[in-house]
């Protein structure tokens, strides 16, 4: 990690190119469909903007599905109101979940520990108990939030094919896909997730530019020794706030940008267990690091979307060069781990990774460089006869 | 009138009477030493300074300006810094950015959005840091992780933090606290050499007579939450209520 932090250009140019080529990289796993490239990207925002509060000053929010849930409502209502273009909603979405984050963090951060968990917590789940019921005039309760034909829209000309409209940017639908095929791959470009994924960028490097400033520095103070700081003549108090309302209008973002590739949004995505989902992917990818919360925001959603939908018919086809009797073990064994199950394959992953990597993938990766980097090490002492430094 | 003020200072922990109205005057640019017996009520009197605990009644001066009431960063950006007994440093950052962080509170007050400015292009904040290492003399440790530190490196770069903010007035609490003869030493010449160099008023909380004789110009001796005598060290030494204090624990 050392090199990266002196290389922060290299890794922010290869980060681009990953995140560009996500199409061709990810069409060999499987994972190449726009529907789940998309949600990569998304759900790597959200990740990316948590990690800036719990990566930094290690406060722990347990509610910030609260804010993906505003940014989802205020981009729906966007559509409904103003626009199909997605660009009024997405800044809605960030605003209000900026504002949100500013109420919700001045009466948390009273507090540390895990009583600011707790707090937090309690939070979000009210946002989503009064999504569910009191607010349904906005919420529209259990159905969710929804465009219809009869929706104002009053700077859009009207459809007159009967049809709903799609979310655009200036004409771009954001369902648009160019399918080609490579190698036999069949590849799919999609505009939706090209969008999502230009902003994620941009999110990445704001995040890289936060890392490396002044107020970095000071979250970073805070995680370690907050009292010390508070002798050396800082108030915490504004820079954690600032962090909270960051990283709450990151969350806002993500959560617009999922009602803009799908123009729906229901309580559900304020729930507890969204929540939960977002620490997972920060925890699981490296918290505190750069890319590991985009890697972890990965992991998770791959697991969600491909580990899910293999079922025991499949697990059979792997297992058909086998005799009849050995084939139905296998699935018998291994069937628990997949499909519906595939909740438990991650939590044996996540127990894994804090116990054997508490750095995350992050750590086993630059462990992996390491060992690499050892043996080129080792190679420059015999040719030179200088130990390498 | 001094730079720091005490004035008519109590302090109850329940039943308790920590600080009996304690009166101290400290003179700009002088070593103040605080010494007592354990439990006279010296650590609850230097918290009491910094706003970490407020006293019942009573009220502190510094250069005319009221401390008690307000928040530990706004006493500290009025120019009081504080050593801890146990080193209270930065460990997982760098020793660089420990000390950074005190020069960006100086220079930048208790909050500033700087988000998008970058650390390594503060070429002023980081000449300062770099001049303070070299003032303690760890300048060979600089990217070392604080938490790997000594216990004696540990001291000096949390003197280089508090250092790096210029304060007016210093405050020690047993800056020596569990060192071997050798640190203690250092210690005592760092402190000689930090009060050369600088004009910095400077309040030591301590146990260790060796110490206290080598820095201070004037020892106030608290026993039972009151001040019993202050006086130059050569007069505190044969002083009768000093002796009766001790009880002949410390050889005086």
């Amino acid at each position: 990690m050392l090199k990266l932090k002196n290389n922060d250009t290299a890794l922010f140019l290869a980060f681009c190119v990953m995140v560009l080529a996500g199409p061709i990289i990810l069409a060999p796993l499987g994972a190449g469909y726009p529907d789940l490239l998309q949600r990569f990207a998304i759900f790597g925002i959200f990740a990316v903007g948590y990690n800036i509060l719990f990566g930094l000053t290690g406060y722990l929010s347990f509610g910030h599905a609260a804010f993906l849930g505003v940014g989802s409502y205020s981009a729906v209502w966007m559509f409904k109101l103003l626009s199909m273009n997605i660009i009024p909603g997405i800044i809605l979405a960030v605003i209000l979940s900026g504002i949100f984050a500013l109420l919700i963090g001045f009466i948390t951060l009273r507090r540390s520990g895990i009583y600011f968990s707790i707090l937090t917590l309690a939070f979000a789940q009210m946002s989503y108990s009064l999504a569910y019921s009191v607010l349904t005039p906005i919420t529209n309760g259990e159905t969710g939030l929804q465009i219809h034909l009869a929706d104002p829209r009053i700077l859009d000309t009207k459809s007159t094919d009967g049809s709903l409209p799609s979310t655009n940017l200036f004409g771009l639908e954001m369902n648009d896909t160019w399918r080609t095929t490579l190698f036999g791959m069949d590849l799919q470009f999609n505009v939706g997730f090209y969008v999502s994924a230009i902003l994620l960028i941009l999110c990445f490097y704001l995040s890289i530019r936060i890392f490396r400033s002044p107020f970095g520095l000071m979250l970073r103070a805070v995680k370690t020794n907050q009292n010390r700081l508070m002798y050396t003549g800082v108030n915490t108090k504004p820079y954690l706030l600032t962090a909270f309302v960051i990283s709450g209008m990151y969350a806002g973002l993500a959560g617009g940008l999922l009602a803009a590739m799908d123009p729906l949004a229901g309580a559900e995505r304020m729930q507890w267990t969204e929540s939960g989902t977002v620490v997972l992917m920060t925890i699981l990818g490296g918290t505190g690091t750069l890319l590991g919360p985009v890697f972890g925001a990965g992991a998770i959603k791959y697991f969600e979307n491909i580990f899910s939908k293999v079922n025991d018919s499949v697990l059979a086809g792997w297992f058909n060069f086998m005799p009849d009797w050995m084939t139905d073990t296998m699935v018998f064994l291994l069937g628990p781990f997949f499909g519906k199950g595939w909740h438990l394959t991650l939590g044996l992953v996540f127990m894994a990774v804090v116990i054997f990597l508490p750095g995350g993938l992050m750590e086993g990766a630059s462990k992996i460089a390491n060992l690499f980097g050892k043996r080129k090490n080792k190679g420059s002492v015999d040719s030179t006869g200088t130990p390498a430094e | 009138m001094g730079i720091l003020e005490v004035q008519n200072v109590n302090k109850h922990f329940g039943g308790l009477h920590a600080l009996n109205n304690v009166n101290l005057s400290v003179e700009e640019g002088t070593v103040h030493a605080i010494i007592g017996p354990n439990g006279a009520g010296k650590s609850t009197f230097l918290n009491c300074l910094i706003g970490k605990l407020k006293p019942d009644t009573g009220t502190v001066l510094f250069q005319g300006n009221p401390v008690l009431g307000k928040k530990p960063h706004e006493i500290n950006q009025m120019g009081i810094s504080r050593v801890f007994q146990t080193p209270e440093i930065f460990t997982d950052l760098t020793v660089f950015e420990n000390v950074m962080i005190p020069c960006f509170a100086k220079r930048d007050g208790s909050f500033e959005l700087n988000a998008l400015k970058r650390v390594r292009r503060e070429a002023d904040i980081r000449e300062k840091a770099e001049q303070m290492l070299l003032d303690v003399n760890m300048q060979d440790k600089i990217h070392v992780e604080a938490a790997s530190l000594s216990r004696g490196d540990k001291r000096r770069l949390e003197m280089a933090m508090c250092l790096a903010q210029d304060p007016k007035l210093l405050l020690l609490d047993e800056p020596t606290a569990g060192m071997a003869r050798a640190d203690t030493n250092n210690t005592i010449d760092l402190l000689k050499h930090i009060g050369e160099t600088r004009n910095i008023t400077k309040v030591i909380i301590e146990h260790d007579m060796h110490v206290v004789f080598s820095l201070a110009t004037k020892i106030s001796v608290l026993a039972q939450g009151a001040i019993i005598a202050e006086d130059i060290p050569d007069n505190i030494k044969g002083h009768p209520k000093v002796r009766e204090a001790y009880l002949g624990e410390a050889e005086v």
